[in-house]
């Protein structure tokens, strides 16, 4: 039999979860709704990058969301890992593709940013190399737990793997930012410089905003969907299989 | 040949794998000079419950403790051979033995005795990987000799063995029983060992 | 004999025995550098300008393909669980895993580095920035694939997971190790520094991988 712990919190997450998502969902569409409307037509076009610095508020917010999506990866992991919450397993496992998806945004968005900046689809820039490679991470984390059978194995080797990742990434970021200097010694404009305007705030946090709400929407459905499918795996496993002890056996030695 | 004598007591052990518990309550002690038989159908657990004495694994819940006489709690003093011989098949018999005569610290006398015990000469030099199953079976229990730990925990140790290999076996048992150590032995073949006893893993009755 | 350096001297006799991997993955190093040659073309300038680099993808390469057996080979004949039971410290194990790796893989990839450098036409400065920049790289790449690989252990064909997994892992050292060669090679400033800040990756990897890949190994096991 499961631990009491172990069924009772997926029971109390469950209605936590219902209780949140309504709101979540409606905060990620409002936001979301103002953000683009403030992106595309209430903010001005930079005077360098002209109207293709709208770009900037689906990318820079996408970029950010990556990083935080694993590193909460990396902190539910090590709560997992740690005190065995299966919760925390699942709330990893379930940020991994969500967070993967915010990468591919953040690089989709920056090829098609770079095109009218760089005049090319990609460029090596230190910023996209990184969340290329991030992106890897991502990757390898999802290969992990999709080629472990075993839910309670996988998890605690996929948290391993977000944990040194996690550690890793500043390193890959270092790296790439050095390797950056070496090779293209010219400065490339950045997202996120000190030149960003005070109309273009508003727009910034309130996509921020609406990839948060986002998130969270899509992190309590897609954990309340693992759960279930869970619980119907339990049920059949306890089906087919019987759960054994050890007796005492009288054998002709011990009787004589 | 055996330190001082351990005895070994679990307590309400449990094993679990893929949320699904293999076995639970299983409670146990071994005196010095004991053995006990395990039986228990296929998927009974048998390995899964020597492979958590043995430390290999982690069990769920519960503990195994081995205590030198009466002392304190000391560290693990159990070896585990498993179905697998853990041979590597490009080296020679010798060549293995004496990996694990490294590996276990043991003196190098030991290898020898442990060529006589289980009468390897005959292939001491030959390829692990061309030994036949039985030859293989009886070189890879041949670290129960070099190891000498107090606590043996063997599983199917004769299934593919001829008679005889069978009873230089049990004599080995005995042997071990006589210095003081104890075993644990998974078996599904009647394995005349005196004075053992046989416990069962079997399915627990419905829950209430 | 001790434990660590039996374990060591067993996997690099098995290692060079007939079946052993350290000759495939040389063999291996120099068909990526003959392919690559035959893709690029008989370009001499482009290919002095490009070898250092090249041979460092390919070394990089050959060891990925060989991380797969670190661990397997004894997870199948169960000798990883004499080895597991016999450790005082299983981080140490880890590492003289990773060691052995590297002497029956990394060390062969060096050797056979200068030969294929010739078919590359690295310019005779490069010779020794690459020489050094593999020697100090090439342990961090064991290290680090050993966790990799013991991660992968219970799983059947898991060469590609494995790769998939590491190649995020192994940028920084291909890009130190890649760039001193460069550096090197042009005797430019940044020679010094990327080597040494190459060898703080390989150091890094020597202080965390032997941890990661016993925790690895123990979630394994069962």
């Amino acid at each position: 039999m499961a631990s009491i712990s172990e069924l009772a919190n997926p029971q109390r997450f469950e209605g936590l979860a219902q209780a949140v998502s309504p709101y979540a969902v409606g905060v990620a569409f409002i936001t979301l709704v103002a953000g683009l409307y403030y992106a595309l037509f209430n903010s001005p076009a930079d005077y360098q990058q002209g109207e293709s610095v709208r770009i900037m508020y689906v990318h820079v917010p996408a970029a950010w969301m990556a990083m935080f999506c694993y590193s909460s990866m990396a902190i539910a992991s090590a709560v997992g890992f740690i005190w065995k919450h299966p919760l925390a397993d699942v709330a990893a496992k379930e940020t991994a593709p969500i967070g993967a998806g915010f990468t591919f945004l953040a690089l989709f968005t920056g090829a098609f940013w770079g095109k009218p900046m760089w005049g090319a689809w990609w460029v090596w820039d230190a910023r996209l190399t990184s969340v290329l490679i991030l992106l890897f991470l991502y990757l390898g984390y999802m290969a992990l737990w999709q080629a472990i059978p075993d839910k309670i194995r996988a998890a605690r080797l996929a948290a391993i793997l977000a944990i040194v990742g996690f550690v890793n990434v500043p390193i890959i970021k270092f790296s790439v930012d050095w390797w950056n200097s070496l090779h293209q010694p010219a400065s490339i404009l950045r997202a996120d410089g000190p030149t960003i305007d005070g109309s273009m705030l508003t727009p910034l946090f309130l996509m921020i905003a609406a990839y948060m709400a986002l998130f969270t929407a899509m992190l309590l459905q897609s954990m309340r969907n693992e759960l279930v499918a869970r619980r119907v795996a339990r049920l059949d496993m306890a089906a087919d299989a019987a759960t054994s002890t050890l007796v005492e056996t009288p054998s002709a030695a011990s009787q004589s | 040949m055996v330190e001082p004598p351990f005895s070994l007591s679990a307590r309400d052990l449990r094993a679990s794998r893929g949320g699904r518990d293999i076995f639970e309550g299983v409670s146990f002690v071994l005196a010095p000079g004991e053995a006990i038989l395990l039986r228990g159908a296929n998927g009974a657990g048998k390995t899964t419950l020597l492979r958590a004495v043995a430390g290999l694994l982690r069990p769920a819940g519960g503990a195994v403790e081995f205590c030198r006489d009466t002392e304190e709690p000391t560290e693990n003093a159990a070896i585990y051979c498993g179905v697998q011989n853990g041979l590597k098949a490009a080296l020679s018999v010798r060549e293995n033995l004496d990996f694990w005569v490294s590996l276990y610290g043991a003196e190098k006398k030991a290898a020898n005795d442990a060529i006589n015990r289980f009468e390897l000469r005959g292939f001491i030099d030959r390829r692990a990987g061309a030994l036949s199953t039985g030859q293989a079976r009886r070189a890879g229990l041949a670290r129960l000799v070099i190891a000498q730990c107090p606590v043996w925990l063997v599983d199917e140790p004769v299934a593919a063995m001829d008679r005889d290999g069978v009873a230089r076996f049990i004599q080995l048992v005995v042997d071990h029983l006589g210095c003081g150590g104890s075993a644990i032995i998974a078996s599904h073949d009647a394995l005349d060992i005196p004075g053992a006893r046989t416990m069962t893993m079997s399915a627990k009755a419905a829950a209430p | 004999m001790s434990a660590l350096a039996a374990i060591i001297w067993r996997d690099v006799r098995l290692a060079f025995r007939a079946g052993g991997g350290a000759l495939q993955a040389v063999a291996f190093f120099a068909l990526v550098v003959v392919l690559f040659s035959l893709a690029v073309g008989p370009d001499i300038a482009l290919m002095r300008k490009i070898a250092g680099p090249v041979l460092w993808t390919a070394a990089l390469l050959a060891t990925l393909i060989s991380l797969d057996q670190i661990w397997r080979a004894d997870r199948e004949d169960g000798s990883l669980d004499i080895i597991v039971e016999t450790s005082d410290a299983l981080p140490l194990t880890a590492a003289a895993k990773a060691a052995a790796h590297w002497f029956s893989t990394g060390l062969p990839l060096i050797i056979a580095t200068p030969i294929l450098g010739v078919i590359l036409n690295l310019p005779a400065s490069a010779y020794v920035p690459v020489l050094m920049s593999l020697a100090i790289g090439t342990p961090g790449l064991s290290l680090i694939g050993a966790f990799a690989s013991a991660l992968a252990v219970s799983l059947p064909r898991a060469n590609l997971l494995i790769s998939i997994i590491v190649a995020p892992l192994y940028a920084p050292i291909l890009i130190f190790g890649a760039g001193a060669s460069i550096a090197g090679a042009a005797g430019a400033a940044q020679y010094a520094p990327n080597l040494m800040l190459l060898g703080a990756a390989t150091l890094f990897a020597a202080l965390f991988s032997p941890i990661a890949s016993a925790a690895a190994l123990r979630s394994n096991l069962d």
